[in-house]
């Protein structure tokens, strides 16, 4: 019924558990200490979360209160918690009670959701408006059809004037000038429909909950799980592909459309080389990426992509996957839980992600550790998008899978990671580029 | 000899409306609608100014207004460019390039023939 070996509680939510859990129960502070065997002003410490328990204490507790230690201790799902963090980044440093952030998170499940999927909709419609502003200054379409737009008018006006300050101009002139402006009205009208047929394009595209194609892309790949077994049987797959993409409500744009239409020519290619049973097969006997490299004759990154798309229950283990290029923006996410992945900006620098761009074509595996003290298996390879050419420098993109720590790397000093500075309560690292919210 | 005014733009109907304002007003009037071949007009017809289009094809006002304004025999030539509103960073770089006056789509007539008029010493 009780375990005895766990973890020591490393959430500072529990005492607000065990302060509900009593109170649920009509159990006064000074009756349950007493069940624990503690002083009731320890107890009402340990119930404002002033003191951390574990051992002994914890479950004598759980046993006074009739619940498992784990009903006790079990945190809430990270990535609401980071999700959280990123809003209070957002909003003024100091205001927030990110320190108690758990408890509200633990006491206010809802008010935390709607916080957070609010200030998703924030960053998003913050995105689209930069986005849209960068079109205004820099599309070249929307550039020439103002251009041509102001000299149709140029012209008309000029033209128009010269015909009401002119009343003695000769017929000739008058006919001329009145045919000019006749042409220059229907090209504008016609510039005008075609500006109005783009922004009403723009807005289309606008309208999306979705800030860029990649995130689009994103959102799609994680509501199929990252596994499309439709197009994995596939006997006419560019049918196939473009089934799905018709069919998917998040690809909205031509341009995530399109992104989509590359990833899943590449999954198709991927699930033809290392078709799924042979890989789960293989992950069984000996659970490293490269075996399967050599066994299909694939690259690193491809075993560690494949890998990525076959569900955790057939696979027998949950894998996250991140894939940067070499200016270090996020590509491709398959978030963890208890690895959390930005959804926006850069991510942490520590990340082996980033140290195989320093060392391409090198293998690594490692221990990382985040900030609530979560260790996580990871393997990393940074390879060359196109092939190695004499006369140009590799494009590199770096792959890192993520696991969770199974304890063959037991013995290995973890590295200590997070998810971007903004947010990571880590202090003292020579990688932060900028203060976080969490610590003043 | 009427004073000679060269128009660089490649609207017809801007260079029409142009062309009958400053005739009326006693100057010969030459177009050139290619900004690639731009220069070899100006080389070539010698006018008293230039009204430069800032958008171009083949060639850009600014770029144009760069080689006149390093070539010897240009170099002091009075340059009216044509802009439109909000092209604040172009209008920085001709200012620094050294434009003479500049003209924003759409313009009044009269305003075009005065500037004209006060660039070419008639005013």
């Amino acid at each position: 019924m009780f375990r005895w070996e766990f973890d020591v509680s490393k959430s500072a939510l529990t005492g607000t558990r065990i302060r509900e859990r009593r109170q649920a129960l009509n159990l006064r502070q000074s009756e349950l200490a007493r069940q624990a065997e503690i002083s009731a002003s320890y107890l009402n410490l340990i119930e404002h979360n002033r003191r951390k328990i574990g051992g002994k204490v914890l479950i004598q507790i759980a046993r006074a209160l009739e619940v498992e230690v784990s009903a006790l201790t079990e945190g809430a799902e990270e990535s609401l918690l980071e999700a959280l963090r990123e809003a209070a980044g957002a909003f003024r440093k100091g205001e927030a009670e990110v320190d108690r952030l758990e408890e509200f998170v633990s006491r206010f499940p809802g008010w935390a959701r709607l916080i957070a999927a609010q200030n998703r909709r924030v960053v998003a419609q913050d995105r689209n408006i930069e986005a849209l502003n960068d079109r205004l200054t820099h599309d070249p379409f929307l550039g020439e059809a103002l251009h041509d737009l102001l000299s149709n008018v140029t012209a008309i006006q000029s033209t128009a004037g010269i015909l009401v300050e002119t009343p003695e101009i000769e017929d000739q002139w008058r006919n001329r000038f009145t045919r000019n402006i006749h042409e220059e009205s229907s090209r504008l009208a016609e510039g005008s429909q075609a500006l109005v047929r783009y922004f009403e394009d723009q807005v289309r595209a606008a309208d999306t909950p979705f800030t860029t194609p990649l995130e689009a892309l994103d959102v799609y790949l994680s509501s199929n799980n990252y596994h499309l077994p439709v197009l994995e049987q596939s006997k006419a797959p560019d049918e196939t592909i473009t089934g799905l993409i018709d069919e998917a409500a998040e690809l909205t744009t031509p341009q995530s459309r399109s992104l989509a239409r590359t990833y899943l020519k590449l999954y198709y290619s991927l699930s033809r080389r290392m078709p799924m049973r042979d890989v789960i097969a293989l992950w069984a006997q000996s659970p490293d990426p490269s075996q399967l490299s050599r066994a299909f004759g694939a690259t690193l990154s491809e075993a560690m992509h494949r890998l990525a798309t076959i569900p955790s229950e057939d696979l027998g283990q949950e894998l996250g996957l991140v894939v940067s290029d070499g200016a270090g923006a996020l590509l491709f996410r398959k978030a963890l839980d208890g690895f959390p992945m930005p959804r926006y900006g850069a991510a942490c620098a520590v990340w082996p992600l980033y140290q195989a761009l320093n060392q391409p074509m090198v293998a690594r595996r490692a221990l990382v550790e985040t900030p609530p003290g979560r260790q996580m298996e990871t393997w990393t390879v940074a390879e060359p998008v196109a092939g190695l050419r004499f006369d140009t420098a590799p494009i590199l993109r770096a792959t890192m899978l993520v696991s969770l720590d199974s304890g063959s790397l037991s013995g290995e000093r973890p590295v200590q990671v997070g998810t971007t500075c903004r947010i990571c309560p880590r202090q003292n690292c020579a990688a932060r580029r900028e203060p976080s919210v969490l610590v003043e | 000899m009427p004073k000679s005014v060269l128009l660089i733009e490649d609207e017809p109907n801007i260079i029409e409306a142009i062309g009958f304002i400053l005739s009326r007003a006693g100057y010969q009037v030459i177009s050139h609608g290619d900004g690639t071949t731009a220069l070899d007009a100006v080389i070539r017809e010698t006018p008293d100014m230039l009204i430069l289009d800032l958008m171009l094809p083949g060639r850009g006002g600014l770029d144009i207004l760069r080689d006149l304004r390093s070539a010897s025999a240009t170099k002091d030539l009075p340059v009216m460019m044509l802009t439109a509103r909000g092209q604040k960073h172009d209008r920085d770089q001709a200012e620094h390039l050294g434009v003479t006056a500049f003209m924003t789509k759409p313009f009044a007539n009269q305003e075009v023939l005065q500037q004209v008029q006060t660039l070419i010493g008639d005013a």
